[in-house]
């Protein structure tokens, strides 16, 4: 009688405890997000809603704006999904529907898995040295000024970097797909590409969408592999080659020897903006995934 | 919240270093001297057995860490302006420990030896030459075949000290530099591509036919870079090196504090800049006990006198004859209840 009742009293205590370890982590996030506002008033309050809007980036004249950084952390972002996506879906279409099981799969799959655990930074370093100089070989054939670093090296690193991220969400999706559709579309007549095309691809569609709103979420935040290629260019480009700047990588270049005053909050302040961002963009791909969940992938 | 972090990681330092009952010294600041300093440091240690720990966080951290009184001694690369003197509270000294040169750096086909005058250099920066074959450039390097690629600035992405001596120089020579930029750790730069570091510097100018960028002098030597030849004041061509760099440092006001670009000495180099030790001039506060005092002066003394012998294999220029002793004057006035603290 006595040990169930210990026991049972031993199971409210961890139970208790792991609860309690759960919400503070949920009072964690909701510290980080008040701090990083209450760092960022004396900027809201200098510059208000035209922080946003405004191109100046200017620490020895004190006045600062975040639009710049803010399109180029969205072009590069943007950008590197459109790269990926072709490569992503061929993943997902490759493991998902033509061949889900077996040793090669497998293999294929834990690789691409590994791809999501190289550090950035070992990205970022391939990039300047292997990819940047080709990239300065094909704008010197378009007579562009050849920069090399810029949006377009960023984006293709970061295509490179959110593939495992969209194309396991994607390929989950389409093994999903109830068996009974597939075979239906086939008992007609329809090709292997038809089925894709027609059956899979549509009714996996929402998911994945969800993949690659998450792993724009990704995109939007990476820091060291963009801060190493994008020439940190604190202008609004002009074209998808030029150097320019990101939100990330204007805090990780600037932080260390900002003053404390108005240079400070505003970089506080842009890291408000960023959290904001990716926390919306990634509400929006959980909710979408739930409702596949829920609606049994319809 | 950055001052939080940081002061944390004092504090518990302090807390460390006492509990172990050794006595050990904190400072906190520049990362321009950090290799330098960390070689004295050890080799300080095992002369004195004192502990000297060094937190490079950057010369803004460091100014921070003394005034809220967290450390011994701060480091930084720009001395303090009148505004963070107040805010100290207590009348500080700055004692200079080296000096640093800023190269300017290239990549042209076949790496020619070129010239450039103040003009020039802030004519790049502004980003009205923009192409190596431009008239301004030859009428400077005649006899230089200088290929029609494009000139590609590059510049550091991060705040740093290096930034704030190039952006000095370029303030003091060209006035338009100065209405339109101006000086400081990061600046509004009107062109060119910006990378993380010295490092990243060095690597996108190796990389990048028809760059030209500004970094500190080990760097571009460690790279096997070219570097330009910059006329000073005293219209000679100076070819960056330690020795030229230390000339600049000839004559130091009282109180040490002294941007020393653009100088005046005939073969000093023009755009070079020292770094400093910030200490409070009265070392009784915060409890401190006079021993501490002591040790962290005699330390400080030591950087200036013996340990400027590991300067110069570490490509820092150590300093001149007159500008050890100024720095010797201003160690003098620290005290502690008015009893002076060097030995």
């Amino acid at each position: 009688m006595t040990t169930t009742k210990t026991f049972n009293q031993r199971d409210l205590i961890f139970k208790k405890g792991i609860a309690l370890n759960a919400i503070g982590i949920v009072v964690l996030l909701a510290v980080i997000f008040v701090t990083i506002l209450f760092s960022s008033r004396e900027s809201i309050s200098e510059f208000g809603l035209g922080f946003v809007f405004s191109q100046n980036w200017d620490p020895i004249g004190l006045n600062f704006g975040a639009l710049p950084f803010i399109v180029g952390t969205m072009l590069t972002s943007i950008l590197a999904l459109l790269i990926s996506l072709p490569f992503s879906l061929a993943i997902a279409l490759l493991l998902g529907e033509y061949s889900p099981k077996g040793k090669f799969t497998g293999f294929v799959r834990s690789m691409i898995e590994l791809m999501a655990g190289v550090p950035s930074v070992i990205f970022g370093f391939w990039g300047l040295y292997y990819l940047v100089p080709h990239i300065r070989n094909l704008q010197m054939a378009l007579g562009i000024l050849p920069y090399g670093v810029g949006i377009f090296a960023s984006s293709v690193i970061l295509a490179i970097m959110i593939i495992p991220y969209s194309s396991s969400v994607a390929r989950e999706v389409i093994t999903m797909v109830p068996r009974s559709l597939k075979e239906a579309a086939y008992s007609l007549g329809s090709t292997r590409f038809e089925v894709i095309t027609k059956v899979v691809l549509p009714y996996a569609r929402s998911g994945i969408i969800a993949g690659i709103l998450l792993s724009l979420g990704r995109a939007i935040g990476e820091t060291m592999a963009v801060t190493m290629l994008i020439g940190n260019n604190n202008e609004i480009p002009k074209d998808i080659f030029a150097p320019a700047n990101t939100m990330a990588s204007v805090i990780a270049n600037e932080f260390a020897e900002a003053q404390a005053g108005l240079h400070m909050s505003s970089l506080f302040e842009i890291g408000l903006l960023l959290f904001i961002i990716s926390i919306v963009i990634n509400l929006i791909g959980r909710l979408v995934i739930h409702s596949i969940n829920k609606s049994g992938g319809k | 919240m950055k001052k939080m972090i940081t002061t944390a990681f004092a504090t518990i330092a302090l807390a460390a270093a006492t509990t172990f009952g050794q006595t050990e010294i904190l400072g906190a600041g520049a990362t321009f001297p950090y290799p330098l300093y960390s070689k004295m440091f050890s080799v300080y240690e095992s002369l004195y057995k004192t502990k000297v720990n060094y937190q490079s966080i950057g010369s803004g951290g460091g100014i921070q860490q003394i005034t809220a009184k967290t450390v011994d001694f701060g480091a930084t690369d720009a001395f303090l302006g009148d505004k963070e003197e107040a805010a100290m509270g207590a009348k500080s000294v700055h004692i200079p420990t080296c000096l640093g040169a800023v190269v300017l750096a290239y990549n042209l086909p076949g790496n020619p030896a070129i010239k450039l005058t103040p003009a020039l250099i802030a004519d790049i920066y502004l980003g009205k030459i923009t192409k190596w074959n431009d008239a301004k450039i030859g009428a400077v390097n005649k006899g230089v075949k200088l290929p029609g690629i494009n000139v590609v600035v590059v510049r550091r992405s991060d705040g740093s000290g290096t930034t704030s001596i190039f952006t000095d120089y370029l303030s003091k020579v060209s006035t338009e530099w100065k209405d339109k930029v101006g000086a400081g750790k990061s600046v509004e730069w009107p062109t060119g591509i910006g990378a993380k570091g010295n490092e990243g510097v060095a690597g996108n100018i190796k990389n990048m036919p028809g760059a030209i960028g500004y970094t500190e002098l080990a760097y571009a030597k460690k790279n096997n870079m070219p570097q330009a030849l910059i006329q000073n004041k005293a219209g000679k061509f100076i070819a960056p090196s330690l020795k030229s760099a230390s000339l600049a440092a000839k004559s130091l006001p009282l109180n040490c504090k002294v941007n020393l670009t653009n100088t005046e000495v005939a073969d000093g180099y023009p755009i070079a800049g020292l770094t400093w030790l910030v200490i409070y001039q009265d070392q009784n506060y915060g409890g401190r006990t006079q021993a501490q005092g002591a040790e962290v002066v005699k330390m400080i003394k030591w950087m200036i006198t013996d340990g400027q012998k590991y300067t110069t294999p570490l490509d820092y220029a150590p300093l001149p004859k007159n500008a050890q002793v100024q720095a010797f004057k201003n160690l003098a006035t620290v005290k502690f209840n008015g009893v002076q603290l060097m030995k």
